[in-house]
């Protein structure tokens, strides 16, 4: 039986699997329910100084769905805690109390100034939390204060307030990033410049989820008016997994501990951020769908994944994907392929040949003989994948590399060897050019 | 041998058919809507089920070539009138044709999804979603384009003429609609199960369809009674022939006479017609003596009259029933009892009221030909219902001049654009050659012919 404790930063939980902060684990009764759930650790809602913010009366969040109503995406304009500091340091020493074996890990903003700063990092010290982690992401409402994704898009910002707070106690600081930057290595570089023991990532996507086509307001809608709000859920795990390859596979970076969000839904998802060096997974969305009981699957989906393959602990697969990320440079231009049909599985709907013919290149039939048939036409096949992509039957349409021969498109031999960019005749700036196709 | 073969000397020999065989609040319950529309989620996802296929089989499959991914797509992203709109310009009857088409022969039958998991998008029941919505607050659809001046005769008021009217209305020209019946629907009226077409639903879609203006309906004129087809040619610049079949076909036994033998197509009319459906006879045990659309009608509203026994007989297999799968399996699930390979060969019957059906099993013999095997049984009945098969009666239009339409199969013969052999006279739907007895081909046929018209008009 696979081993899912882990230890992250010498903050050891059971599971991989931490509630990320946000509404899920804003007071002790959510976060004693989520334990009991068995997630393996928290981070606590975001923390502020007093006077505590305060949140719209009205709808906070908005979602994007499917016909089914299946929530692909959801934001939110709710701000950090609403609830005064000494409950939730009270409460944060008392869940750690009670559940000592939980990750406890405290989400801080807090204007950009040294002292307030220290000040809260040493009376979160106080409840014997595990450790904190700076809240430089939130797009919405704090940003507006100078906190959050302000702070995050700075990188001399990030590198100065996490230098404070590594001064200020002996707990281990995360850095949570924002996406909503250029290139989220330099906010990465920042972080660990300045001390961070971790970053995590990604925090919400600025976004306007819809557009009330009546009212023409921004949803959700708040007496007519709409703001911006932060994104997240299944639709911004692809933007979450490439901002952690960046990170990982970043020479000034690499090795920086990784806590992974961004859309984790299943066991598979947290798989495939733990593949590209994440330590552990938050979660939310998932959770504020579905309620804690989903960390049941999570738990039983990777134990039986690491069984399979053979691994002990997540320590056996993190990070085997980060050496397979590279640059499209680096891509070998003489791997070769073509789309193949499995007839028995072609219900004959005709979606790879009007994708191929209206908008790639023409390379599926849909007559042959007067029949209605799909067909690569190999003299055509760029091996583009969209066909594959479009395709509603599950591997019917899969891609079969040409190792030998000519290629029939291009009617040049097919080289076993690699070739990419870098010596292409075609690019100006080659060194060595070869023959690649 | 089967519990339906009894002793002939069991059977009474008096009449067991009688109306109001149920508590009066069954009759509603048993002739409600047979499906459910979808509500307005469930239109959402099951139009997110559809795979917007190219150059898609269920188009194809459609008498009438809706354009199906465009209609469904269109629920699925709110456009609902837009969705009806796709469908009413393929075909008017789009709201008829949602409830009675057997999709699961036509569009259904060719959703790719049948290949991978055996269930097709539910296209007719979408189909009727969008234009029920349409219908709700919209009078017609379509508008007329300025007079042209043109009259155009159409007889009949089914399915066919109805199509046929309403396109020649929309391209200018003025209709005049003539059904030998009181009210216009003809089978959509007349013919269906009432489960099918609830809430006088084809009386509405008349209505929907007439509201585009241009078409007067004259009911109560029947062609070779109140009507000359040689003064519509000359009154008229066209005329359209949509005059359905008028008469079924006899069993060819002794006995057709006595009380209890019913012609299967007059008693769904009456059925239909009736306003309290307690009021129609049915018997305890009744024999439906065919394997089309029809029989299964007539027996499944028979069970839900209130008979006891009813027994489906059919003279081949399952297979080459006319019905499909899909009806036989209502028929079953309304416990209707399918006996097949059995043909009729006498009535019997004491004091004029007959008593029972003698049948002999059959099987396709070694010439290949369906012959009896020489095993005969009888089925006990109170009620015997005939439907194997509509006849067309050409009267009306043959012998009456010199120039008599041509028939074929005793049926009117029509070319590609549904033109007969008469100069400015058109015909389709049941009454010509090639008609399938459907409602969805009747509507193509009247589309085609209309289009036929409005170009010999324009030249």
């Amino acid at each position: 039986m696979a081993d899912l404790r882990t230890d992250f930063l010498g903050i050891k939980s059971p599971n991989p699997f931490w509630l990320a902060s946000a509404p899920p684990t804003d007071k002790q009764y959510n976060v004693e329910r989520a334990f009991k759930a068995g997630w393996g650790g928290v981070v606590w809602k975001t923390l502020g100084e007093d006077p505590a913010v305060v949140n719209v009366n009205g709808p906070r969040y908005g979602a994007v769905h499917s016909n089914d109503r299946r929530l692909i995406a959801l934001n939110n304009i709710e701000l950090i805690t609403d609830r005064p500091l000494e409950v939730n340091l009270r409460e944060i020493a008392e869940v750690k109390k009670k559940w000592p074996d939980r990750a406890m890990v405290v989400s801080l903003m807090v204007p950009c100034e040294e002292r307030n700063w220290t000040t809260i990092v040493q009376r979160v010290a106080e409840t014997g939390a595990d450790g904190i982690e700076l809240n430089f992401g939130c797009p919405h409402g704090m940003s507006e204060r100078g906190m959050g994704s302000s702070v995050g898009q700075v990188p001399e910002y990030i590198e100065m307030v996490t230098r404070w707070c590594k001064a200020a106690s002996r707990m281990p600081v995360i850095v949570k990033l924002t996406p909503n930057i250029t290139d989220i290595r330099y906010p990465a570089r920042a972080a660990k410049a300045g001390g961070a023991d971790a970053v995590s990532l990604i925090n919400t996507v600025s976004s306007i989820m819809s557009i009330d086509l009546d009212n023409f307001a921004p949803t959700p809608t708040i007496d007519g008016k709409g703001s911006h709000g932060g994104m997240c859920g299944p639709a911004v795990k692809p933007i979450a997994l490439n901002m952690t390859a960046e990170i990982a596979r970043d020479p000034m970076t690499r090795g920086l501990p990784i806590s992974g969000i961004g859309g984790v839904t299943t066991w598979r998802d947290a798989a495939e951020f733990i593949a590209l060096g994440c330590g552990t997974v938050q979660v939310c969305t998932a959770v504020m769908t579905y309620g804690f009981k989903i960390v049941e699957e999570m738990i039983d989906g990777l134990s039986r994944y690491m069984d399979e393959k053979g691994y002990r602990s997540i320590e056996d697969f993190r990070g085997l994907a980060v050496p397979n990320v590279t640059d499209w440079q680096f891509l070998n231009l003489n791997y070769v392929t073509k789309a193949r049909i499995d007839q028995d599985l072609c219900i004959k709907c005709g979606r790879c040949h009007i994708a191929c013919e209206d908008t790639s290149h023409q390379a599926i039939t849909h007559m042959v003989d007067g029949v209605r048939h799909f067909e690569v036409i190999d003299e055509e096949c760029v091996g583009c994948n969209l066909c594959v992509n479009v395709c509603p039957v599950e591997n019917c349409i899969t891609m079969e590399q040409l190792t030998e021969g000519i290629d029939p498109r291009t009617k040049r031999p097919i080289h076993p060897e690699y070739a990419n960019w870098t010596t292409h005749p075609n690019n100006p700036a080659a060194v060595n050019k070869v023959a690649a196709e | 041998m089967s519990s339906v073969i009894e002793n002939l000397a069991a059977v009474p020999a008096s009449t067991d058919v009688a109306a109001g065989r149920l508590p009066a609040s069954q009759y509603a319950e048993n002739f409600a809507d047979m499906h459910r529309p979808l509500t307005a989620h469930e239109a959402l996802v099951e139009s997110d089920r559809c795979y917007f296929c190219y150059d898609a089989p269920c188009q194809k499959a459609c008498p009438t070539s809706i354009d199906i991914p465009l209609f469904i797509r269109k629920i699925g992203t709110g456009n609902v009138d837009g969705s009806a709109e796709t469908i009413f310009s393929a075909n008017i009857l789009g709201g008829m044709c949602a409830r009675v088409c057997p999709t699961e022969t036509l569009c259904e039958e060719a959703c790719v999804r049948n290949t991978a998991e055996d269930k097709p998008v539910r296209i007719g029941l979408l189909q009727r979603y969008a234009t029920d919505h349409y219908m709700a607050d919209h009078d017609t659809y379509g508008a007329r384009k300025p007079a042209t001046g043109k009259r155009v005769a159409v007889v009949g008021a089914g399915p066919a003429g109805l199509s046929c009217a309403h396109s020649l209305a929309a391209e200018g020209h003025d209709v005049t609609l003539f059904d030998a019946r009181r009210k216009a629907g003809g089978l959509n009226e007349h013919g269906i199960a009432t489960y099918k077409t609830v809430d006088d639903f084809a009386q509405s879609e008349v209505d929907f369809v007439l509201a585009i203006g241009g078409i007067a309906l004259e009911t109560g004129k029947a062609l070779g009674r109140d009507l000359r087809l040689a003064d519509l040619r000359r009154d008229f610049d066209a005329v359209f022939l949509g005059l359905g079949l008028q008469a079924v076909n006899a069993l060819g036994l002794e006995g057709e006479g006595m009380l209890g033998v019913e012609d299967a197509v007059a008693w769904i009319e009456m059925l239909r017609q009736a306003p309290d459906k307690a009021m129609v006879p049915v018997g305890r045990r009744v024999v439906v003596i065919g394997g089309g659309m029809t029989a299964v009608d007539a027996a499944v509203q028979a069970r839900k009259l209130g008979a006891e026994d009813v027994t489906m007989v059919y003279r081949r297999g399952r297979e080459q029933m006319n019905a499909s799968a899909y009806e036989q399996e209502v028929a079953q699930i309304n416990g209707v009892k399918l006996v097949t390979w059995a043909e009729p060969r006498a009535l019997h019957g004491a004091n004029g009221i007959v008593t029972g059906v003698e049948f002999e099993r059959t099987s396709i013999g070694l010439s290949g030909k369906l012959e009896g095997t020489g095993e005969r049984f009888v089925i006990p009945c109170d009620q015997v219902m005939k439907a194997i098969g509509q006849l067309f009666v050409p009267g009306p239009v043959a012998g009456e001049t010199a120039e008599a339409i041509a028939l074929e199969k005793n049926r009117i013969r029509v070319d590609d654009e549904q033109r007969t052999s008469l100069t400015k006279v058109w015909a389709g739907g049941d009454c010509v050659l090639g008609g399938e007895d459907l409602t969805v081909v009747a509507v193509e046929h009247g589309k085609i012919a209309a289009r036929s018209i409005n170009a010999a008009l324009g030249a």
